[in-house]
Parts: C-alpha cells; structure tokens; sequence
C-alpha cells in the first residue's frame, strides 16, 4: 500500500462501502454529540418515519446554545422558543435512549468542551454533530467535522453519512511562540494568509514544531477555528499529552481496554512520503497578536497594524466587501488598531474559554479593575471548567476586576441566548466569528486571544499584549 | 422523506455578488428557536431584507420588483460560510429558490442544500460574475436550469454547461430520500459495525 496521510487513515478505516468513483463512500461515524437547537426536526424526522436510532449509546446530548448563564442556575428557560427545544429534546432524549447533559448537570456546557472533557471523543474515532467546530475534536487526534439538521438524522437512523472525500492540506508551523502569543495567534494569522474559504474542500493536519510544544487544549482551539478557513476537519497526530489528557477521564476506557487503546493510537500518523495535496508553512516566529478589523475571521491584521484602506486593494468585489465591512464596523481607514475603544469583552466559546484559557486571562487581570466604560463577561466552557477556576481562586480575580462571573454555555458567541449585544456595540470577543449581527444585530465584533481580551476589558481598548502594563 | 424532483426550472434570477456570506447573515438567531421547520421564509436575509423599522429594504435585491419570487440565486464565492444551521437552506426553499449558481461553497451549506434538493452549481469566478452581470438587469433575469442535460440557459441565448457527481444528480433528479437509499445497505453496516468493534474494542 502506498504512504498515507493521517486522513486517509481516518477514513479508509470507516469506509462501509463506496459508492461511486467520485471518492463518495459510506461512513461510518463512531460519536455524535447532539444540542437542542439543530436537532429537534432530526429527531421529527425520525418520529414521522417511525424510524429508531441505530446506537444510542454513540451519541451524548447537552443543552449549551440558548441557556441564561446568568450567575444563578436554573432549569426554566427564559423564552418561550428556548424552553420548547429544551424540553423537546429532554422528551427525545428519554425516547430515543439517549444520555442528556442537561442544564443543572455538572458535567453541562459546551458540547466541544465537554466531550473532550468527559473522553467521550478518542483518538482514531470519526464523529460527526449538528455544530461546525465539531473540528474541535482533531486536537485529540479523532476526525469531527459538522453537519446539518437532515445529516443528523441520518447519523441517527443508521450510524452513518454519505460523505465524500476531502484534498488534503499540510500546514506546518515551525519555532517557538514569543510570549503573549497563543494558538489562537496561529490559527487567525493561518486563517488571515489563505482566507475564509481557503481550506474549502480540504481536512487540514497540522503539525511542526509549534504545534508539537502546544497543550492539548491550545490544541483544540487551532482545530476548532479551522473551520473559518473552511476545512472540513482539521486534525493533530495525538501524542503522548494527548494519552496524558485522556488517561482517567469518565468516559475514556480503562486497564487493558486503554493500554490497547494507546498502543494502536500510536501508530495514528501519515506515513513517511505520504503526498498532500497541498503545504503551507507557517513561521511561529513571525507571528505578532492578532486581532480582527471586519466583518469575516480573514479581516483580521497584527495588533501593531492599522486598518486598512478598501483603496489599495485592486480587485472591485473585494474592494467593495472591504468597505462594506469597515461601514458595519464603523471604522476608518489608516486608524491605529490600537486605538479602537471597545464597550464590552467577552471570554467564552468553543474556541477559547477551558481551563487554560482563564489561567491566561486571569493571569493579565490579577489586581487590575475593568475599564470604567466597559462591561466585561467570562462565561466558562463547561461547568466543570466553572468549578475548577473557582477552586484556583480564578474566579475571585475575575470578580474583584469587575468582570461578570457566569454559568457556562455558547453564550454570546453566538447569541442565541439573552447575552445579546445592542447594535453599535463593539466587542473583544475570544470566540470565533465576527460576522456581521453575530453577537447581536449591529453590534461589532474583534476577534482575538483571552488574553488579548483580559488586556483590553482592563485598558478599555485593543491592546497588544506584549506590552501591556508598561509604563507609557 | 422525499424530496421535490430538481428537472428542468424556468424563472428569474438574483444576484448576490458578495463573498463570505455566512449562515448567521441568511438566517439570524432569533429564527432558530423552533423545533419544526416552518415560518424562516419570514427569517431569510432578515437584517439586509428588512429596516430597523421592520419595513422592507427597497436596496435589497429581493425586494425589488424584478427579483421578487426569484427561483434562483447567483452567489459571490464562499456563499453559506459559518454555523451548520440547516434553517438558512429551509428559508432559501421557503422563498422559492432553487438553485443557486456560485464559484465556491462552504462544505456544511453544500451537503444541506442537496439534502434538501436544492441544488448547487460550481462554476468558475468568471463566469459567475458573467452570469452575475446579466441577471442584474431586469430584462436578462431570466434563467433555465435543466439538471438532465447539466446546462444553464441565459437570457442572451448562451448556454452554460455545468459539472455534478453523478451521485448527486441523481439524488435530486429522483428527489431521493437519502436515508431510505441508506437503509437498505443495513446488513453491511452491521457487518461493517462488528468487525469495527471487534477491532476498536474501547469504541462499544
């Protein structure tokens, strides 16, 4: 057999069959993790065809999207809409056999934080799920990619999709990190280079040294972003942290089930000479914060740039997008970034508020106060994530510094729940999309690192990290 | 459940030339908290379709009188972008379109739409902007898609061919239920399934 890639393996691995010479086959997919808001006409589906679902024991469901997360936890939902899919998918869940996370759960909170958490996602697995940073999960070395609503139900009726094979893309990333940067660094400045649909049609694996020196959950939000850049899927070989970050979590197996687990999850990795379709190399020693200026996660530029002119640019549409963006953003050309006033920062998502990611934040905070202007909000990953920083005394620096201290779920990276932002609003957001409306209609958005964000609630503007706190 | 049949589709055509329009533009937040699919005709394009004061924007492209009930869609590259919410193709079919013709789709929008038998058609940058150009006058709005013969028909007279898996074709020439077709092979995914297993024994 000839070298393959990492990706080949993954899905050669879970071909049932193929079914036509175009590279579609039948897949078949080991996990799913299910929400309230993508899933109830799933499972309509499934009631009106009398159809059950084929492995209940493969799917964990958890409500994460329209939760309050408001400091006090409660199980009724605030709107009528919300309620409705939370109980619907309590009766579904009930129906079908199905384990639900919900909202009074310990373990609740985002379903890309919390499978990993719980080591309900493996190396070598395929999962598939009704939420697009489902890519989240490669940082374990599975293969998660997301799917819509009908796809859902399919997965549920048979364990499997119809799926076609992607091209596959290298990107290496090689040196060390200068302090303050972050992996969410690499993936906005990966996804700045090639565009927001410059990995459409591709599953991406990283690796390089950079990539190597990173945690599991730095990791993960490398993964989980890859998306912006369009892949289907973006993985990391796992290694020995991977093994470390797993070993003893609720769901990971145990005794000789992982010590044979492990020893065939060392072996996941592209051959030597296996070919990609295409290689990028990143330089990680290059790399400045980053922070977006519009409106899509490629406008994005270095903290030290300024934002730019839609005149310099040649091609009319882009031009004329660029515009658009820097209108709804309500900025001007040759502007400082540095100088942009934000009224509110937000540390959450799938992307970047686990552990580590409020170890870093809290690290800039300690001992500051939030800008006068600016409203401040962490709302942790998952609920054990919630816990945990309490136990380490994060929490108390958070509150002591002004910001709002909540319960967990997707919040206001998506909006779905009351943490809505009134137009003209402007964010530092350490979540994964600046779309236009995304975080409230009207309201603007700069993408960057939790840190970036701690450093910019406390100096009330964006701030490059690497000099914050120093005398003017 | 099956589908509505994609043969041959006469009707007017609505260019939407910007790239990187994402799902959260085609179908905003507060039109996803139902559990059926009904009413996101109302959610389509909600923040550029409608003004603060909940009238319709005359600037709009579907709002206008030539493009009102348009059948399909010319998109800029990267149409569909962002969250995996199936609700923005359920209002697209809502409103009536049913086809779109773009350069470049997100992957998660592409497998939505021909789930839902709307079909999607790659062609190059060029000649979407083309096409583009055309549709954007009134009186060449008017376009024919015929599936069978994978062919565009302008207002002008030229006809474009277009590329599709035969897979997919077929899917939305028959309007196929997907998960029926799949259904059938139930014997080799349980095969498949305990051999899986049996091999990964931590994945039971």
């Amino acid at each position: 057999m000839s070298p393959r890639t990492l990706y080949d393996k993954h899905i050669d691995s879970h071909t049932v069959c193929r079914l036509d010479d175009q590279g579609h086959v039948l897949l078949y997919i080991d996990r799913q993790v299910i929400n309230e808001y993508t899933s109830p006409q799933a499972f309509s589906g499934l009631r009106a065809a009398g159809r059950k679902v084929w492995r209940p024991g493969t799917a964990l469901a958890v409500v994460d999207h329209v939760n309050p997360t408001t400091p006090q936890r409660v199980a009724a939902m605030p709107d009528a809409g919300g309620a409705r899919q939370v109980s619907y998918l309590a009766e579904n869940c009930r129906d079908f056999g199905i384990e639900l996370l919900d909202i009074l759960d310990k373990r609740q909170g985002i379903e890309h934080v919390i499978a990993p958490e719980q080591g309900f996602i493996l190396p070598g697995m395929v999962i598939a799920a009704g939420d697009s940073h489902t890519t989240t999960y490669g940082a374990l070395g599975a293969f998660g990619f997301g799917i819509g609503t009908s796809e859902i139900e399919h997965l549920l009726a048979s364990q499997t999709l119809v799926y076609k094979r992607l091209k596959s893309l290298r990107v290496t990333v090689e040196g060390e990190l200068a302090p303050g940067l972050t992996s969410k660094d690499v993936i906005m400045a990966l996804i700045g280079r090639i565009g927001a649909s410059g990995a459409t049609g591709y599953a991406i694996e990283f690796c390089g040294s950079t990539i190597e020196a990173l945690s599991v959950e730095a990791r993960m939000t490398i993964c989980n972003m890859a998306v912006e850049a369009g892949a289907r899927g973006a993985f990391m070989a796992p290694d020995e942290k991977v093994f470390a970050y797993l070993n003893g979590k609720p769901r990971a197996p145990q005794g000789e089930r992982w010590a044979r687990g492990v020893e065939k999850w060392r072996e996941l990795r592209s051959d030597p000479g296996a070919v990609f379709d295409r290689e990028i190399h990143l330089d990680a020693t290059l790399l400045e914060p980053m922070v977006t200026w519009g409106t899509s996660p490629d406008q994005a530029a270095p903290i030290g740039a300024q934002v730019p002119d839609p005149q310099s640019i040649d091609d009319p549409i882009l031009r004329q997008d660029m515009r658009r963006a820097l209108h709804y953003m309500g900025l001007e050309p040759g502007m400082a970034l540095r100088d942009i006033v934000i009224s509110h920062a937000f540390i959450g998502s799938c992307t970047n508020a686990r552990i580590e990611d409020l170890r870093d934040a809290a690290s800039v905070v300690r001992g500051r106060r939030v800008a006068g202007h600016v409203r401040a909000m962490i709302v942790p990953g998952s609920s054990e994530v919630r816990a945990q920083a309490e136990a380490e005394g994060l929490a108390q620096i958070f509150i002591d510094a002004g910001f709002e201290w909540r319960q967990s779920g997707c919040s206001m990276c998506l909006a779905m729940n009351d943490d809505v932002l009134a137009p003209g609003d402007r964010c530092a957001s350490s979540t994964n999309r600046n779309f236009e409306g995304r975080q409230g209609a009207g309201a603007r958005t700069h993408l960057m690192s939790p840190a970036m964000v701690a450093a910019a609630a406390i100096s009330g503007h964006l701030t490059d990290i690497r000099h914050f706190g120093e005398r003017p | 459940m099956s589908l509505q049949p994609f043969t041959q589709v006469s009707g007017q055509a609505a260019p939407l030339l910007a790239a990187n329009v994402d799902t959260d533009v085609i179908m905003p937040k507060q039109f996803l908290k139902g559990i059926d699919r009904q009413g996101l005709d109302r959610g389509l394009f909600f923040d550029l379709r409608f003004l603060a004061d909940g009238t319709p924007n005359p600037e709009f492209v579907l709002n206008q009188l030539a493009w009102q009930g348009a059948s399909f869609l010319v998109v800029g590259a990267n149409f569909g972008c962002g969250s995996s919410r199936e609700h923005a193709v359920w209002g697209l079919q809502q409103m009536g379109i049913r086809a779109l013709i773009g350069s470049r789709f997100a992957g998660i929008f592409f497998d939505n739409c021909q789930r839902n038998g709307v079909l999607l058609i790659t062609l190059d940058e060029a000649q979407v902007q083309r096409i583009g150009r055309l549709v954007s006058q009134p009186e060449t709005a008017q376009i024919s898609v015929d599936l069978e013969t994978q062919q565009i028909r302008l207002a002008d007279g030229e006809v474009i061919d277009f590329q599709i898996d035969g897979l997919r074709k077929t899917a939305l020439l028959l309007g196929l239920d997907a998960i029926g077709s799949t259904l059938q092979r139930q014997a080799q995914i349980e095969a498949f399934e305990r051999e899986h297993l049996a091999a990964n024994p931590w994945l039971a």
